[in-house]
């Protein structure tokens, strides 16, 4: 059994330092906004969640390509693990975004686009997971999740357009400014600051979790093979 | 390039031949259509004002669960007494299947669309023989059924086959949706192309891309 | 599920033993390696060639040479007998006077009109049978065809793989009915948790011999 490598346990210790940083940052550095007050604190974790979630797509479509290709259990490891987690952090970033809004916009959800949008991102990670769970056989379960993991990542542009050309209330933070949106504002310098080492800090952190997670999904794996070849030799 | 048309052409000859025996298929997605019409006619208590805005909604809705049990039933024909191994046997392309079931699908899917039609425009008066609307039928028809096929063809072959389809296929065709229906929405109201074309080719777009990934990716699906 | 390895490069040396039986017990990968063999699943390790083909590269040559009898019969229950050839003739590019030839052979011109759903298991196999050798492959792989079959489809069966080994085409056979086919075999392998473990030629077995060869073969009789 291969031990825990001396860099992931420097990196587990790294990605908990710089959350600790992260919130510091944004309790203790980061101006209170103007116009939202105290909540919009909520924003520095609120995206920095959102984007790592969208990344661990990205890293599930990727490992998905290479699963087809190679055939190679560990494509299909990495795959489910970058769902599992992506699917946790969207589901926190969902919430923050929640909390973000109940103040400002007077409501916990609107069915307005951009947040639809995440919610059938969600949606489309969580079949992924009801998927896997209803295919036994482990190479056709890889296959089939390799393929809507592919197809769940492209789709999720496209659902994005929509939103863009329809009118929405979310906050277009980064990139155009809407006058028909409420909630926007300006980052000042300080806040850009916290934003993107907040962004850092959890992508850090995502990278921790994925290790561990493909590590724990090797181990099942060699686990599995020992079965099958004990089977076989008739024991 | 001929004999691969010709087989193409040969499984969807099979699929209508043998459904015209006993039109069990259409007719289930038939009446499931218009049971979902009168269900949402009772749900919503859709009045005149509200018909013109919600009611391309209703009936995209309709589509796509119809869509569903036509998607199921066309590849359990191929599961049942193992006739999928059948095709895989034969020396034609596996995207022969593809093409083949996913046209059948959509045939199947047009066919009860032209008949809910009609009765919509009986039940609520909207004009639904625009062209321009009857084109983003058939525009959103081909992604639904594109995508359903290869899903269909998974989804098959999974334990939980009957409820895993709509589970897996509807976050992913919600983009044909929302475009089909703003689209639909935009032809009812009869606004000017230019205000809502830009749903067309979100429309157009999406079939171009879903269909080349599907081919593409369509191989994997049917290994063993 | 058990899983596919090959342990070494299977090669069936065609020319000196046009007919093998391949025998063994429940779960000794006998479907599986005859599904390796048609094509339809890939080994998870290990390389195959049949004949002059080297799988996976030139599956879609092989195809063509091929015809497969498996426990399914592989048919549409919706079409009939004759619709069900047609489909496959399309597929394999077969002329249609073919068909009435094959309908011939296994005894079902006098159905050809009836759904096969209709059919008994024992005209479902003979048809299956039919669909098999539509395109007059070199290469025959049967997985327990005797199994449902009634007198006359048997011996139809029998005469078939005689005929076949006549005119130099090559036949493999899983049958649980261990003495009517070696009767037919000019090869008998024993299959045992995915490995041939014994192999010999028909020539020098009688019947008594073929049941001891069966137990001593399971008893690990070393690798071939």
């Amino acid at each position: 059994m291969k031990a825990k490598p001396k860099v992931l346990t420097g990196l587990d210790f790294l990605s908990a330092v710089m959350v600790l940083i992260a919130a510091g940052l944004v309790f203790f550095y980061a101006p209170v906004e103007v116009q939202m007050g105290a909540v919009q604190k909520v924003f520095y974790f609120h995206v920095a969640t959102a984007w790592v979630g969208m990344l661990g797509f990205l890293v599930a479509a990727v490992a998905g390509v290479f699963y087809l290709r190679r055939n190679e259990v560990r494509w299909d490891i990495i795959g489910v693990s970058a769902v599992e987690i992506s699917l946790v952090f969207f589901l926190i970033a969902i919430i923050m975004g929640s909390i973000w809004a109940r103040p400002i916009w007077n409501t916990w959800w609107t069915w307005d686009p951009r947040l639809t949008t995440a919610a059938i991102v969600e949606l489309i990670y969580a079949a992924y997971m009801l998927l896997r769970s209803g295919v036994d056989d482990p190479e056709r379960r890889a296959r089939f999740s390799a393929i809507y993991a592919i197809f769940g990542f492209i789709s999720v542009p496209l659902t994005f357009i929509s939103i863009r050309l329809l009118r929405t209330i979310h906050p277009v933070v980064i990139g155009g400014a809407e006058a028909a949106s409420q909630g926007g504002f300006n980052m000042g310098p300080s806040m850009q600051w916290v934003f993107f080492f907040s962004l850092v800090a959890f992508s850090v952190f995502f990278a921790d979790l994925l290790w561990h997670r493909i590590r724990l999904g090797e181990l099942k794996s060699a686990v599995e093979s020992l079965r099958v070849k004990a089977f076989q030799e008739g024991m | 390039m001929r004999s691969y048309l010709r087989a193409v052409g040969a499984v969807i000859w099979k699929d209508f031949r043998a459904e015209w025996r006993n039109r069990e298929n259409l007719s289930a997605m038939l009446v499931f259509a218009l049971l979902v019409i009168l269900i949402f006619n009772f749900a919503l208590e859709l009045d005149l004002q509200a018909r013109a805005s919600l009611s391309a909604g209703v009936l995209w809705t309709t589509f796509i669960f119809a869509g569903t049990i036509g998607l199921n039933r066309s590849l359990a024909v191929e599961k049942d007494r193992g006739c999928l191994d059948g095709l895989l046997l034969a020396p034609v392309d596996r995207s022969v299947i593809f093409f083949g079931k996913a046209i059948g699908n959509l045939a199947f899917m047009l066919l009860v669309e032209a008949i809910v039609l009609p009765v919509f425009n009986f039940l609520y008066g909207l004009n639904v023989f625009q062209p321009g609307f009857l084109g983003v039928v058939v525009l959103g028809s081909i992604g639904y059924a594109a995508v359903g096929t290869l899903l269909s063809t998974m989804v098959v072959q999974a334990r939980t086959r009957d409820i895993l389809l709509p589970i897996l296929l509807f976050p992913l065709t919600l983009p044909v949706v929302i475009a089909a229906v703003k689209a639909s929405q935009g032809f009812f109201q009869n606004l000017p192309l230019g205000e809502f074309s830009v749903w067309i080719n979100l429309l157009v777009a999406y079939d171009l891309i879903f269909i080349a990934v599907a081919f593409m990716v369509f191989d994997y699906v049917l290994e063993d | 599920m058990i899983p596919r390895t090959l342990e070494k490069t299977v090669e069936r040396a065609m020319r000196t033993f046009p007919a093998v039986l391949i025998i063994g017990p429940r779960q000794s990968g006998k479907t599986t390696l005859l599904r390796i063999l048609a094509t339809l699943s890939r080994p998870t390790s290990g390389l195959v060639r049949v004949a002059a083909y080297q799988l996976p590269q030139a599956e879609a040559d092989l195809r063509n040479h091929l015809g497969l009898v498996s426990h399914q019969p592989l048919l549409y229950g919706d079409l009939t007998a004759e619709e069900n050839l047609q489909f496959f003739s399309k597929l394999y590019s077969i002329s249609e006077d073919r068909i009435r030839e094959v309908l011939d052979i296994v005894g079902l011109v006098k159905r050809k009109d009836d759904l096969v759903r209709n059919f008994s298991r024992g005209m479902q196999q003979r048809l299956a049978i039919g669909r098999a050798i539509l395109h007059n492959p070199q290469i025959l792989l049967l997985d327990e065809p005797y199994t449902g079959l009634d007198q006359e489809a048997g011996e139809i069966l029998d005469s078939l793989l005689l005929g076949n080994a006549r005119e130099g085409r090559t036949v493999l056979m899983t049958s649980h009915n261990l003495v009517r086919a070696a009767n037919l075999a000019t090869r008998v392998d024993l299959l045992s948790r995915g490995r041939i473990t014994a192999s010999v030629p028909t020539s020098q077995l009688g019947s008594k011999d073929l049941i001891e060869f069966y137990r001593e073969g399971l008893r690990g009789g070393g690798p071939v």
